[in-house]
């Protein structure tokens, strides 16, 4: 049960997260803060279907996340979820094409041992 | 640095504490409110009325609208190196403030993730300052 709440938060976390990126760059950088403006974008982007999906994908790993904070101490369950850094390094490359050097695999192999060392 | 990197760079950082900070009490009230079963799906709504639930619910909600909108001009492979250390912070407030105990293992698990997370980011300079420079990015 752990770990099956774990794999379904990280895969919702993962695509969750890349979806509210392409969104946002869809929707360009935000530069007036007043609160009126900050309203107008928020109605621009709660048309926008890119960003709905990344919140429905968010909205499940929070319940998810919600389930596995019942029985697990919170020093286990934040830094267990880590594992989407890895996952997110591989779609950042493949789906909105960043540029991943040697040194940022590199980075997300030590995640995934801290991770490993944190659930043993 | 331009006053135009400047502006960009000082939003930067005060939305980057606000995204920290809200992640890690956001995190730490929802445990501290949550019972030790949630025995229906219908509890896992009723939870969300309990009041440090909501508070921390509350709390995840700035998280996530500061976040979208740190993302909006920063990039997503910068975000995340920089917001990594709520990762000490969140094991700081489970062994302080729930009384958990974090064995050296796990304390050294966190430390790798949070030099791991670092590295994902630090690949490359970040986008995220060089974009400002004027609409020409003449200057970059």
């Amino acid at each position: 049960m752990k770990w099956l709440l774990i794999a379904i938060i990280v895969a919702s976390t993962s695509v969750g997260e890349v979806l509210q990126a392409i969104g946002m760059r869809r929707h360009g950088e935000i530069c007036d803060f007043r609160p009126g403006a900050l309203g107008r974008a928020a109605g621009t982007l709660a048309r926008n279907s890119v960003v709905i999906g990344s919140v429905v994908a968010m909205a499940v790993s929070f319940f998810a996340y919600l389930g596995l904070l019942t029985f697990c101490d919170l020093s286990f369950a934040v830094p267990v979820t880590a594992v989407t850094y890895v996952v997110e390094t591989v779609l950042a490359k493949y789906v909105l094409k960043e540029r991943v050097n040697g040194l940022r695999w590199a980075g997300a192999a030590l995640v995934l041992c801290g991770v490993a060392l944190v659930s043993l | 640095m331009t006053p135009e990197a400047a502006r960009l760079r000082s939003k930067t950082w005060t939305c980057a504490a606000i995204v920290v900070l809200a992640n890690v009490f956001g995190n730490f009230f929802l445990k501290r409110g949550m019972p030790a079963e949630l025995a229906s799906p219908l509890a896992y709504i009723t939870v969300l009325f309990r009041p440090w639930v909501a508070l921390g619910v509350t709390l995840l909600v700035v998280w996530l609208l500061s976040r979208m909108m740190l993302l909006s001009w920063a990039d997503l492979s910068y975000v995340l190196p920089v917001t990594s250390v709520g990762y000490v912070l969140v094991a700081f407030v489970g062994r302080w403030l729930l009384d958990e105990r974090i064995s050296a293992q796990r304390w050294t698990g966190i430390l790798l993730i949070v030099a791991g997370v670092t590295l994902v980011g630090g690949g490359s300079a970040p986008r995220t300052w060089r974009r400002s420079r004027g609409p020409s990015g003449a200057q970059s």
